[in-house]
């Protein structure tokens, strides 16, 4: 469980939007030339056929392409214009090069990260330790010995102090330190790190700041955290989700449909030439009008702009370019499987602590006895809390400060005072101070104390903020009971809004605490939670999460700690801490390097937007087909057969003009749509029902009606340059 | 366009709304091996009886390939059955009468594997003319029980399928033989014999009386007076099979004249009785789609995208063939307002456009027009609604299922735009679903468009002076030839079964022409494509399907009872199945049609 944040409360920072966190990746405008320009000559490698087999409808385009490239040389013998199939030939290569750039576009982007963090990775060389195992006593100095970092090996020992660059992943053997982690965070906040506990994990290319620690190998060179973020980052080990390979297998099934139906269309053609006869009262030239308007060429166009290339061209830069996002939010998944798991989460389960509320409970009200002054109160309250270095006690001063002008005594400016630290046999902590005994405390212990029972008053008010979830503090001065501070739990802003709009969209959320049952209602409540789990335990979240696996339901947590390791290995969508232990980190799907819990929910909007982004594409892609048809077919046809002519419903100048201009929308689409494949199409949090109808009237209404006003601006267009 | 008959499509529309519910809600208890039925006291020892004979424990379930390879034996032996039969027709009962003609048709083995084929696979596709080929006992016993066995077998696919959804983490999908049993004993046979009765009242025949020789009543034709003319009056035992033709989605006629011929369709009354009971099963289906899954309105969101697209097919037919042909018209040679060209008068326009439409929306096939006489448009929404896959209710079981692979196939397309990965009804839709709903989907496909390319090419080219196969079976020249071809390997491919009539598909031998088996045979296989290799990977879909886990549904999951539903599934059928076939189309009716309008060439 999160026991680290409520102890850190560096680590726990308030729900940030994206825009306000701070990021590894600098954002980069869209087409940024450093992006670009080498993503033009990767498209140019990308040709090579060996590459292009692995995306089947683009490597039919690519076929075509080269297939058209040979027309060009018998558009004489076909009768054909030299320049159509010039044309067609070059709009062709264009497409597949279109395809490639959106690939190489989101590859460069990953690249461009990928390298800011190598170059934060200077070579280091390791104080390596002689000895290996467990230590015996303290080290040595003669133990050390400088050696490069890569020469580092699971298991390997070494010595790190301040200013030192931490050579290798290891977890904290000996000591404590703090540590910067901004290299992989970009937080500049130093964090502490120490041996044992949930705390003990170093990361290579981080830096020591202060202090010695002992740190043990756990990860051989090129397998390290860092090594893997870059890995991940550049896409070089990205294999296709599960999604991608059943819509890779759609794709091919079109378009070997595609293939069949272009195939055929020659053996039709040919019956129908077979009755162009004069006697049937066709001009003499019927026949050699079709079998010109039904070229190689043509047949080629039309199968291409038939084939799904869109969404083709655009899967794998949709795919990387949803990790790339993640990475833009500081959290790493570790494949595209896991991101695209999140879209499909339906329960949460977040932590209490740090993810719903902040993390510490905060003082919020005093209530004075009767016959008490309230300032009387608020300065007792003040001054038990004076030594109590806790959130809780500092809320107390901070609130005694603020609504009552109390300045903050410093502890040296009270040097008869005897300040009484807080132990679980007492469960009290205070202060003696002329002569005063004041005491805070849980309500039956400052009874005790007290030595008799409370005014009705106060047990009623006691009663009341138990009840509302809040911690109920009693202040005492000797035997009098001077009131109550209400202690509250804070719940992060807009979380209740959120909660709301996870609901709409079907998510369920499910508080986890180790609170009890009233106090955790309470609380769900104020956060708009569905569930919660109560006084709950690892054993008892990780139950929790195989019940609802079992149901059915995909589950995503947050953990940090080593005994989180089972849980986040078990769910669907498994976000570790950074902050947290190795064991943590390896077990869950992604780490989130800013260490926000409740960035959980960026995740799961992330995950949702790329399976949108991909939906909305491959329906834009498929409704797009319509007006290519209706460009295309009477194209062919109309020259033959006059009367076909009111079929050619966009009214296109010519048969070679209309076919041009398809095929030039259908390579052109694919560059206008590089920048919606990289940002992801706008995400809504609606029910599916809502966002399904919206994105159906964008993109299948607009996918059918777009292609007939493009083809038709390029048709004009075409006809003003005298190009066809 | 009239008034009479838009009074008597709303009357059908209506009559279909209101059987859907009361029959899906008995097919829900028909298709539970545990379901109890008004029938049980008199059919629970019948049912009971055909477990013992068989040997067999009706609650043992079969996995998706054990009920695979009990439909695929079961189809083997039964189509072996009916072409020994059909082979050994000369030694069966029945047959004088058939021998007594000088016209009689030799059931060759090409046209028996032929028929065989194209019954045993619900397309009842006829290279035959019944009542010069077949004998009361081969029409009885080798085809009329295919009609019962094939629609069941369609039923029982559909009904597996159905139960695969709604299945959680299952390995079994039902067994097909209680199946099988069940649907003969408590929906198809019962149904039947009332229906077949009603049949009788309105006036179709049921005797194994020989054919009657009458004076014709047209004696214009006689050589002498002394001779008159006379015609040939086929009888049989007809009502019997025409209720199980219509009721299954066969579609397979006593007589070549089908459903036009007054002895298969007497009354209006019988006509508008025979289009309904031709929808009934499969509309029914989708209420008990909605019933297992446990969504109603899904049920009626499926029945829906039928109607939807089933009223804009009789729109445009109805419409295209009111208008007629206006070269006719210019002429003023036009017989009738509207083509009336291969039109029964007693039916008329719109009721031949309705029954064509929902004739080839199911897979049935009966026909009371021949749709070669329609006018280009009317004759290729047919042909459309056949290529689409059948699935506008479509054939009995047959539809339903073809329908759910456009379901999945529509929902993986979309589904992504809610942000999940597509599921269907809770279940996931992955790699392995995609594969088996990509590969029914290309077989159609297949089969249709590359056995007409290769029919086409035969017809012979620009040079070639004799013509092959492919254009000696047409009866037209030109598109209209195109459209015969691609509506014959269409109509078997989607075991549909009607034809364009003007092919002929078993071409007889004469002294010029050796045989050739080319259309028999390639038909042949059209219809077994069409069904078997298409049902296979249904049923590995539902295997995959009824394996997965069932998530539950919540407002994140994917709509499927609502009107965006609809319209997404209406639009995938036509953007992927229709638009699939618009090149051919184009070179066929399209083309034909433009020529009419636009004063070019006729055929």
């Amino acid at each position: 469980m999160s026991t680290m944040l409520k102890d850190n409360p560096e680590t726990v920072r308030e729900l940030a939007s994206p825009a306000q966190g701070k990021v590894v990746a600098k954002r980069r405008s869209l087409f940024d030339p450093e992006i670009t320009l080498p993503a033009i000559w990767e498209s140019l490698k990308k040709l090579n056929p060996v590459h292009m087999v692995r995306n089947p409808v683009m490597f039919v385009t690519e076929v075509g392409a080269v297939v058209t490239t040979v027309e060009i040389f018998f558009a004489k013998v076909h009768g054909e214009p030299l320049g159509f199939v010039l044309q067609i030939a070059l709009w062709l290569w264009f497409t597949v090069l279109f395809a490639n750039f959106a690939e190489a576009m989101a590859e460069g982007r990953g690249k461009a990260q990928a390298d800011a963090l190598r170059k934060s990775r200077t070579k280091t060389s390791a104080r390596k330790l002689r000895l290996a195992g467990p230590l015996a006593g303290r080290v040595l100095p003669e133990d050390e010995q400088l050696v490069p970092a890569e020469s580092l090996r699971k298991g390997d020992l070494f010595v790190c102090e301040a200013n030192d660059i931490v050579p290798a992943d290891g977890e904290i053997i000996e000591g404590a330190a703090t540590v910067n982690e901004s290299a992989i965070t970009g937080e500049s906040a130093p964090v502490i790190r120490e041996a044992g506990g949930d705390r003990s994990a170093v990361t290579g290319g981080t830096t020591v700041l202060s202090d010695r620690i002992v740190v043990k190998v756990t990860a051989n060179p090129g397998e390290s955290f860092m090594d893997r973020m870059i890995g991940l980052i550049e896409g070089a080990k990205r294999q296709k989700t599960p999604n991608e390979i059943a819509l890779n297998i759609l794709l091919s099934a079109l378009t070997i449909i595609f293939l069949v139906v272009i195939l055929t269309l020659k053996p039709y053609v040919l019956y129908t030439v077979s009755y162009l006869t004069e006697s049937n009262g066709f001009p003499a030239d019927a026949q050699a009008k079709l079998l010109a308007a039904s070229s190689v060429t043509v047949l080629v166009a039309l199968l291409v702009c038939l084939i799904p290339t869109t969404i083709g061209g655009l899967l794998s830069a949709i795919g990387i370019a949803g990790i790339d996002r993640m990475v833009q939010h500081n959290v790493l998944a570790m494949s595209g499987k896991a991101v695209e798991a999140a879209g499909d989460v339906d329960v949460l389960l977040l932590d209490k602590t740090g993810t719903i509320t902040l993390g510490n409970r905060q003082a919020t009200e005093f209530f004075a006895a009767p016959g008490v002054n309230e300032r009387e109160l608020a300065e007792a309250a003040q001054l038990s809390s004076l030594a109590d270095e806790t959130p809780e006690g500092r809320s107390i001063v901070v609130l005694a400060k603020e609504r009552y002008g109390i300045r903050g005594r410093e502890i040296l400016e009270l040097p008869h005072a005897e300040f009484v630290p807080f132990t679980a046999q007492t469960r009290m902590s205070g202060v003696n101070l002329d002569g005063r005994q004041i005491r805070k405390g849980a309500a039956d212990s400052v009874r005790k104390f007290v030595g008799g029972p409370f005014d009705t008053e106060i047990d009623q008010v006691v009663e009341r903020i138990s009840r509302s979830g809040g911690t109920p503090l009693v202040v005492a001065s000797n035997t009098q009971a001077l009131g109550v501070i209400h202690l509250k739990d804070i719940v992060k802003g807009g979380l209740p809004d959120r909660f709301k709009r996870f609901r709409a969209m079907g998510i369920k959320t499910v508080m986890i605490t180790g609170d009890n049952p009233l106090t955790a209602a309470a609380i769900a409540k104020e956060a708009g939670v569905d569930d919660f789990l109560a006084q709950a335990t690892p054993e008892m979240k990780l139950d929790l999460l195989r019940k609802e696996q079992a149901n059915g339901h995909l589950v995503a947590m947050t953990g940090d700690g080593t005994n989180d390791a089972p849980a986040l290995a078990q769910a669907d969508v498994g976000v570790a801490m950074n902050t947290g232990t190795q064991a943590a980190k390896e077990a869950g799907n992604m780490v989130d390097l800013d260490s926000n819990p409740t960035k959980l929910i960026e995740v799961v909007e992330i995950g949702k937007q790329l399976l949108m982004t991909r939906g909305a594409l491959t329906t834009f892609s498929i409704a797009n087909d319509v007006a290519k048809y209706f460009a295309i077919i009477p194209a062919m046809l109309v020259a033959t057969f006059p009367q076909i002519a009111p079929l050619n419903i966009m009214k296109l100048q010519s048969p070679y003009s209309a076919i041009l201009s398809a095929v030039i929308f259908n390579a052109i689409i694919i560059i206008l749509l590089i920048p919606l494949a990289l940002r992801g199409v706008k995400f809504r949090p609606m029910g599916a029902a809502a966002i399904l109808r919206r994105n159906l009237i964008i993109y299948g209404i607009g996918g059918v009606v777009i292609p007939f006003v493009g083809i038709k601006l390029i048709d004009v267009a075409i006809n003003l340059l005298h190009l066809a | 366009m009239n008034a009479s008959g838009w009074i008597q499509f709303l009357l059908f529309l209506g009559a279909l709304l209101a059987i859907t519910k009361p029959l899906g809600i008995y097919l829900v208890k028909v298709l539970d091996a545990n379901g109890k039925t008004f029938l049980d006291r008199i059919l629970k020892p019948v049912e009971r009886l055909c477990y013992r004979l068989f040997g067999m424990d009706p609650l043992k379930e079969q996995d998706w390939k054990q009920y695979a390879i009990a439909m695929l034996v079961f189809s083997l032996v039964t189509m072996l059955f009916t072409y020994g039969l059909l082979r050994l027709q000369d030694y069966l009962p029945f047959h004088q009468h058939i021998d007594n003609l000088s016209n009689k048709t030799e059931l060759t083995p090409a046209l028996s594997f032929n028929t065989a084929a194209s019954f045993t696979t619900n397309t009842n596709w006829q290279n035959y003319y019944g009542e010069n080929t077949m004998s009361y006992f081969s029409q009885m016993v080798a085809l009329a029980s295919h009609n019962f066995w094939s629609a069941a077998v369609g039923i029982a696919i559909a009904a597996a399928f159905v139960r695969a959804i709604a299945r959680d983490k299952a390995r079994t999908i039902g067994n097909f033989w209680t199946d099988l049993v069940r649907i003969h004993l408590y929906l198809l046979i019962p149904i039947c014999i009332v229906y077949a009765l009603f049949l009788v009242s309105q006036g179709i025949i049921q005797n194994f009386s020989p054919y009657t020789q009458v004076t014709a009543i047209d004696q214009s034709g006689a050589t002498s007076p002394g001779q008159p003319v006379t015609q040939i009056i086929p009888q049989g035992p007809v009502a019997s099979q025409i209720a199980i033709k219509m009721l299954g989605t066969n579609g397979g006629g006593y007589f070549n004249a089908n459903a036009a011929f007054p002895y298969e369709n007497p009354t209006p009354l019988s006509n508008f009785i025979q289009m309904l009971s031709i929808f009934a099963i499969p509309s029914a289906l989708t209420y008990y789609l909605g019933r297992v899954v446990r969504n109603q309105k899904h049920g009626w969101a499926v029945w829906a995208a039928m109607a939807i697209i089933f009223i804009a097919g009789v729109m445009v037919s109805w419409k295209s063939e009111s208008a007629g042909n206006p070269r006719l018209s210019e002429l003023g040679v036009a017989a009738a307002p509207g083509s009336m060209e291969g039109k029964e008068v007693r039916f008329g326009v719109f009721n031949s456009a309705l029954f064509a439409t929902v004739t080839t929306d199911a897979s049935c096939g009966a026909v009371n027009a021949m749709p070669d006489s329609f006018t280009p448009l009317g004759g290729m929404i047919p042909l459309l609604n056949i290529q689409l896959g059948e699935i506008i209710f479509g054939g009995v079981g047959a539809g339903l299922y073809g329908m759910l692979v456009f379901i999945i196939v529509a929902i993986f397309l979309a589904g992504l735009m809610v942000g999940r990965t597509p599921e269907y009804l809770g279940k996931k839709i992955e790699a392995y679903d995609m594969k088996t709903a990509s590969l029914a989907i290309l077989i159609l496909t297949f089969s249709i468009l590359c056995f007409t390319a290769w029919s086409s090419v035969s017809a012979g080219s620009a040079t070639a002076t004799t013509a092959t196969w492919g254009s000696a079976a047409l009866n037209n020249n030109g598109p209209h030839g195109f459209s015969e071809m691609l509506y014959a390997y269409s109509s078997c491919t989607g075991n549909n079964g009607s034809a364009f009539a003007g092919l002929t598909g078993n071409p007889l031998a004469s002294s010029a022409t050796p045989f050739d088996p080319h259309w028999n045979l390639t038909l042949g296989l059209a219809t077994l494509l069409g069904r078997f290799i298409m049902i296979i990977p249904i049923l590995a879909l539902a295997g995959s399907l009824a394996s997965k886990k069932l998530i539950p549904v919540s407002a994140g999951s994917f709509p499927v009872a609502n009107v965006t539903f609809v319209v997404l599934l209406v639009g995938t059928i036509l953007i992927v199945a229709a638009l699939t076939f618009f090149p051919a189309l184009s070179l066929g009716p399209i083309v034909e049609h433009f020529l009419m309008r636009g004063s070019g060439p006729l055929f």
